[in-house]
Parts: C-alpha cells; sequence; structure tokens
C-alpha cells in the first residue's frame, strides 16, 4: 500500500481548495433554505426561536423540529452519502456508468421492501428502512461473491456484469409480485421514487452511523482509488494490493448505498452523475474528486427538494422525481460544454 | 489493407482454432435454438402430437386440413414463437452493437436511455392518453426514435464520442425514469396497473400482424449491420487508428446507432421493453467464444434462446398462470450470465 502521495501543487491546489470552502458555504444555505421553505410560511424569528427556545407547545417549533429539521439532515446524509458511493464505485470499477443502481443494491433494497409490503402487510416507514437496509447488504454480498469467483478476482467488469444480472433478476421477481397484489403496487410507487419527507429523527439516528463509517471509509479509499486509475498493472508495481483496495471501496459504497437507500428510498441519479460533475471541476485526483461529490451531492438533493415543495402547491413533488428533471438537463449541459475526463 | 506478412504457421495453428470454435458455438447454438422452437411449437394446454404438428405446418402445401390442430399450431403458436425469435435476435443486434460501439458492456439500449424513451412515451399513453393496443406500440416507437435522436443530436460536437454518447444517454434516462415515475405517483392506480403490464413485457397477445413490420425491418436492418460491422472491428482499435486504417469512422458510427436504435423501437413496439435480453446477449455470446470473433451471429441466436426459452417458461412453468415473458427473461438471463461469470475461469473480455 505504499503508493507514494504527490506533492501539493500549489497552483491547483490552492482555488480547488478555495472551491471546497465555497461549496461549504452553498450547503450551508442549502440546508437554511430547508429549514425555512415549505408548505406553511414560518418567519424567520420563529425559526430562530424553535433552535434556540423550543417550546413543544407551537406548532410552528413543532413544524421545524419535527419536520424540516430531520428532512434537512436526512438530505444532507443521504446525499453526502450517495455522491461518495457513486465517485467510489465508479473509480473502483472504473467503469463511467456504475453507481449503486447498477450494483444491484437498489433493487435488493426494493425487493425486501415489497416483499415485507407484500407477506407482512408492513407500511410504516420506520421498518422499510431495516428491510432496505438488510437487502442492500444482501444484494451486495452475493453480487461480490460471485465476482469473487473464478480465477480472477472481482474484476471492475465482473462485478458490473455480476451486478447488472443481479438487478434484473431481482427486478423480475418484484415486477412478479407488483402485478400480482396492487396493494403492493399502490404502496411501494410512492416509495420508490425516493423522498427525503416523512422521516423523523429516530431514522435519523437509526443510519447516522453507518453513514458516519461509510463516509469515512470512503475518504479514506482516496489513495486506493487514485493508485487503481493508474490501471490494474501500475497499481500491482507500484505495490498496491489490488483486492484489498476494491474490497475496502466496495465495503464503503455498500454501506453509503445501503443506508442511504434505507433512509430515503432508491434514489436513482445523484450518484451517477455527480462524480463527473467533480470530476470535471477537479480533474482525475480521488483526493480531491471525493470531497466535491461528497458536497456537490447534498446541494443537489437539498435543493431539489426544497424545491419539490414550492412547485406544485398544495402537493408536493418528490425529491427523486426533481433531482432528475433539473439535473439531468444540467448535467446534458456540462457534458456537452467541457472536455470531460474520461475514466 | 494487405500490410501483413504472411502468417506464420503458429498464427495458422491459432486461427484454426477459433474458427473451429467459433464453429462450434454457432453450431451449439443453432441446435439449441431449433429444439427450442421445435418444443415451443409442441408444448401447450391444447395436446398436439409431434406428427400432428408437422402435418399442419406442412398443410399449406399438402392441403390435408385439421381445423382445430391448425388454428392451435399455425395461428397461435407458430406465431408466439416467430415472434419470439424476431423480438429476441433484435434486442440482441441492439444490445451488442451499443455495447461494442460504446466500448462499454453496461452500454445497452435498457440502460443508457433509449427503451427508457420508449417506455415514458408509451406509459405517457397509456396514463394520459388513455391509449391502448398498436398506438402504444406507436408511441413506444417514436418515443425510442426521438430519445435516440436526441441523446446522438446533444452529443454531437464535431462527431460524437463513446463517452459523451454514454453520459448524455444516462442523464436522458434519468429524465425518462423521472417522467414514468411522476406519471406513475399522480395517475390511478388502474392506469398504473396496464402501464406496469405493458412495461414488463409480453408475448401473451402475438398475432401475425405483430410480427409484419418487424421482419420488413429486420429484411433492411441485417444487411445494413453485416455491411458495417467490419468497420466496427477498426473502431475498436480508437477513432484516430481507426480512420488511420481508412474507416469512414463517423458515417459508420451513425449507420450502425440507426441499426441499433431501429432494432431495439421494432422489438419494444411489438413486444413492450423486454428486460435484459439486449443487456445479456452480448456478453454470453464472446464468454461463449472467449475471443474468437466479434459475436454478432452468436448474440442474435443466444437472445432468441433467451427470449424462447423465457416464454416457454412463463406459459408453462406454473399451472393455470401465464405471467409476462419479461418476468422470465430477467431472471432466467441473469443466471445464465452469473453461471457464466462463476464458470469462465479466465478473464473473459466483453468490449
Amino acid at each position: 500500500m505504499t503508493v507514494s502521495a504527490p506533492t501539493f501543487d500549489a497552483r491547483r491546489g490552492v482555488p480547488l481548495l478555495l472551491g471546497l470552502l465555497g461549496l461549504v458555504a452553498i450547503v450551508l444555505c442549502v440546508a437554511f433554505l430547508s429549514i425555512t421553505v415549505g408548505a406553511r410560511p414560518v418567519t424567520l424569528d420563529t425559526v430562530w426561536a424553535a433552535l434556540t427556545a423550543y417550546n413543544p407547545d407551537s406548532t410552528d417549533h413543532r413544524i421545524i423540529w419535527e419536520l424540516r429539521l430531520p428532512r434537512t439532515v436526512i438530505g444532507l446524509l443521504v446525499g453526502a452519502a450517495l455522491g461518495l458511493a457513486g465517485a467510489v464505485l465508479q473509480g473502483a470499477t472504473r467503469n463511467p456508468l456504475a453507481d449503486p443502481s447498477i450494483l444491484g443494491i437498489h433493487a435488493g433494497a426494493a425487493l425486501f421492501v415489497v416483499l415485507g409490503v407484500a407477506i407482512l402487510g408492513i407500511s410504516q416507514l420506520s421498518i422499510y428502512v431495516w428491510l432496505a437496509f438488510a437487502g442492500a447488504g444482501a444484494a451486495m454480498l452475493i453480487v461480490y461473491a460471485v465476482a469473487s469467483l473464478g480465477r480472477e478476482g472481482a474484476t471492475p467488469i465482473k462485478l458490473a456484469l455480476a451486478g447488472a444480472a443481479m438487478t434484473a433478476a431481482l427486478q423480475s421477481v418484484i415486477s412478479a409480485i407488483l402485478l400480482t397484489s396492487p396493494r403492493t403496487l399502490d404502496e411501494v410507487r410512492f416509495w420508490q421514487v425516493g423522498s427525503l419527507a416523512g422521516r423523523n429523527m429516530d431514522i435519523v439516528i437509526q443510519v447516522a452511523p453507518f453513514l458516519a463509517v461509510g463516509i469515512v471509509l470512503a475518504l479514506a479509499s482516496a489513495r486506493l482509488l487514485d493508485g487503481l486509475s493508474m490501471g490494474e498493472d501500475v497499481a500491482r508495481a507500484l505495490g498496491q494490493r489490488i483486492g484489498l483496495s476494491r474490497a475496502i471501496a466496495g465495503l464503503a459504497a455498500v454501506v453509503l448505498a445501503g443506508a442511504s437507500t434505507a433512509a430515503a428510498g432508491p434514489i436513482a441519479f445523484v450518484g451517477l452523475t455527480v462524480p463527473h460533475v467533480a470530476r470535471a471541476i477537479t480533474g482525475p485526483n480521488y483526493r480531491w474528486i471525493l470531497p466535491y461529490s461528497m458536497l456537490l451531492a447534498p446541494i443537489l438533493l437539498l435543493g431539489a427538494d426544497v424545491l419539490g415543495r414550492v412547485l406544485a402547491p398544495p402537493g408536493e413533488v418528490q425529491v427523486g422525481i426533481v433531482t432528475a428533471f433539473l439535473g439531468a438537463p444540467f448535467f446534458i449541459a456540462l457534458v456537452r460544454r467541457r472536455k470531460l475526463a474520461s475514466l | 489493407m494487405s500490410i501483413a506478412p504472411a502468417p506464420s504457421a503458429a498464427v495458422h495453428a491459432i486461427r484454426g482454432r477459433l474458427a473451429t470454435r467459433r464453429r462450434n458455438v454457432t453450431v451449439g447454438l443453432a441446435v439449441a435454438l431449433a429444439l427450442a422452437f421445435a418444443l415451443a411449437l409442441y408444448l401447450g394446454d391444447f395436446p398436439v402430437v409431434p406428427l400432428d404438428v408437422l402435418r399442419s405446418l406442412l398443410s399449406p402445401l399438402t392441403g390435408e386440413v385439421n381445423k382445430g390442430v391448425d388454428f392451435i399450431v399455425l395461428n397461435v403458436r407458430v406465431p408466439r414463437a416467430v415472434l419470439a425469435v424476431l423480438t429476441g435476435m433484435s434486442f440482441a443486434l441492439s444490445g451488442i452493437i451499443f455495447q461494442t460501439l460504446l466500448r462499454n458492456p453496461l452500454a445497452s439500449p435498457d440502460i443508457i436511455g433509449i427503451s427508457h424513451g420508449a417506455s415514458a412515451s408509451a406509459v405517457f399513453c397509456i396514463i394520459v392518453l388513455g391509449l391502448s393496443g398498436l398506438w402504444v406500440s406507436v408511441g413506444a416507437f417514436a418515443g425510442a426514435v426521438l430519445t435516440a435522436l436526441a441523446i446522438y443530436g446533444l452529443a454531437w460536437r464535431n462527431g460524437v464520442t463513446a463517452y459523451r454518447v454514454v453520459l448524455i444517454g444516462i442523464g436522458m434516462a434519468a429524465i425518462m425514469g423521472a417522467v414514468m415515475s411522476y406519471l406513475f405517483t399522480r395517475a390511478r392506480l388502474f392506469e398504473v396497473q396496464q402501464a406496469l403490464a405493458w412495461l414488463i413485457g409480453s408475448l401473451n397477445a402475438a398475432n401475425p400482424g405483430d410480427i409484419y413490420p418487424l421482419a420488413m425491418a429486420l429484411v433492411v436492418l441485417i444487411p445494413l449491420t453485416i455491411a458495417l460491422v467490419r468497420t466496427l472491428d477498426a473502431m475498436q482499435l480508437g477513432d484516430d487508428t481507426a480512420t488511420a486504417l481508412g474507416a469512414r469512422v463517423e458515417f459508420s458510427r451513425l449507420g450502425l446507432i440507426l441499426a441499433a436504435v431501429g432494432y431495439a423501437a421494432f422489438a419494444t413496439a411489438a413486444v413492450g421493453p423486454v428486460s435484459f435480453v439486449a443487456f445479456v446477449a452480448g456478453p454470453i455470446a464472446r464468454r461463449l467464444l472467449n475471443g474468437a470473433g466479434n459475436g454478432f451471429l452468436q448474440a442474435a441466436l443466444v437472445g432468441a434462446l433467451v427470449m424462447l426459452g423465457s416464454d416457454m417458461v412463463a406459459q408453462h412453468a406454473l399451472p393455470s398462470i401465464q405471467l409476462p415473458v419479461g418476468v422470465v427473461t430477467g431472471v432466467f438471463g441473469a443466471l445464465f450470465l452469473l453461471w457464466l461469470l462463476i464458470a469462465s475461469n479466465r478473464a473473459g473480455r466483453v468490449n
């Protein structure tokens, strides 16, 4: 594991570092908006009072504490998790199309939730969380085990193919269940869009430890991903242990994708595209790509969530839908305008 | 292209081995497909002995008519099996062209937005316009073609690069997926069920009328594909090298993309966006070949086999329940691919 660290290049490093600080500021702004904007207008004074001197008898205070604050925290955590999971998976598999949904993680989570609804008749979000988490973990374990068999071990290409196969198989089972059980379809069609609404602080507390571990693991794997991005042979020649690097990166991605799917449903697009935007800004170095992805993704996710609250009153548009409608055109424009770094 | 020195004996030996392998794989797949086809004509609730199946097939020539059996064989089972074979081949060819062209095994039409365009358009027709039947197919076809045009147009900047097409395809897939999700959360449950049934894809309503548009499209598309595949081998070396070798890169790429979109659009219009056939056929064919050829013909055979086999399972596996074929292709194709991944003991390069 002795890939020598390149020295800090001030000419590139300083602007990138300033950019990172700028993103932190934007994240804070979006979080502020997420607490103050919603269907019910609440004045800034009231928000401040709710955060500093909480009064459980005031409806406004309770909206802030029980609805908007958990929603904001979930948005920040899930956003960061999705951005990192996508970046790590793309780095570890060296495939621009890699993301949690390709590797079967979303399908595994969705299958367990669908089974829970169809067989056990569960309809509480707090139980969905655990079902989704178990499903995501089980799917990823199987995918990784299958990809590791054979002589070469879990090569990126085998991981991607095994993940896609797993996704297809699970989707088929899900489709069969949804076809035969209208009640399940009615319940699940709202969950599978992905949403930050209706999650209380208990869910935040349940998934936060997993997300924290995942985030630390992912950030720690930056050097390994930089090694892998030079190609297997070069990385090996530099003394890197390929299998171990991939396992660490894979574990980080599973924990992040699993916990975020548990908390907010299978949100597509964020994990797939944010790393490409980060890469367009920072260049190919994962020491920069990872923190940028980690900050850009929550801006996109939470920003989309705030917009979804005010787009179509009196109802809300789920965050997964807004993210794609807003993010995709922006992403396409970015791909057209810049010469993107290939993986 | 005759700058190569005379190949040595060793090269001859290797080429011979590869040719043998290619022949064995192709013949094996063709035999399997023929057997599956025969089985498809024989299996069913209405028992027909094999000899009567043959008699029915030959009845236009011999004039021996047996009304009941002829109807079952010629108007129910033959169209269904033929449609399965043709759509399987089309999905497979669409998938392998995209995967080869974009040099990414994940870049099949069901991932880079083409299928999403067809599906979103069909769901829109079902839920918002309240259409059904043929018009949904027309809508799906238009959606696939328009999405592909949009992706190509957006990816064009002095030519298209594979990487840009893939990324813009992801973006389009996300938009189309969001359109579908939005419609699903805003529609009545009954409409959602209808849309879901179409999205899974099925051969349950196959009739001779579904076959003609697809068959006519294939008459045009297959020669076009054969003509352009040679350039594809040069493109594998990268655009610059291919141009240096005399390949008309941009022209061929546009032709191949059109062909791939055509395959996907016609097949989707006929049976719905049946999952995974396009994705899985190429990797399976290439793993079986193990480096002996580009795998187009073999992928087409694999696609037909997956589709036909899945449909038989869907029809006859569970008594009294007819599953839609799309529920089985995912499982069937996935198991096939996973088994190959485990069984192949060397690096199978898929792209």
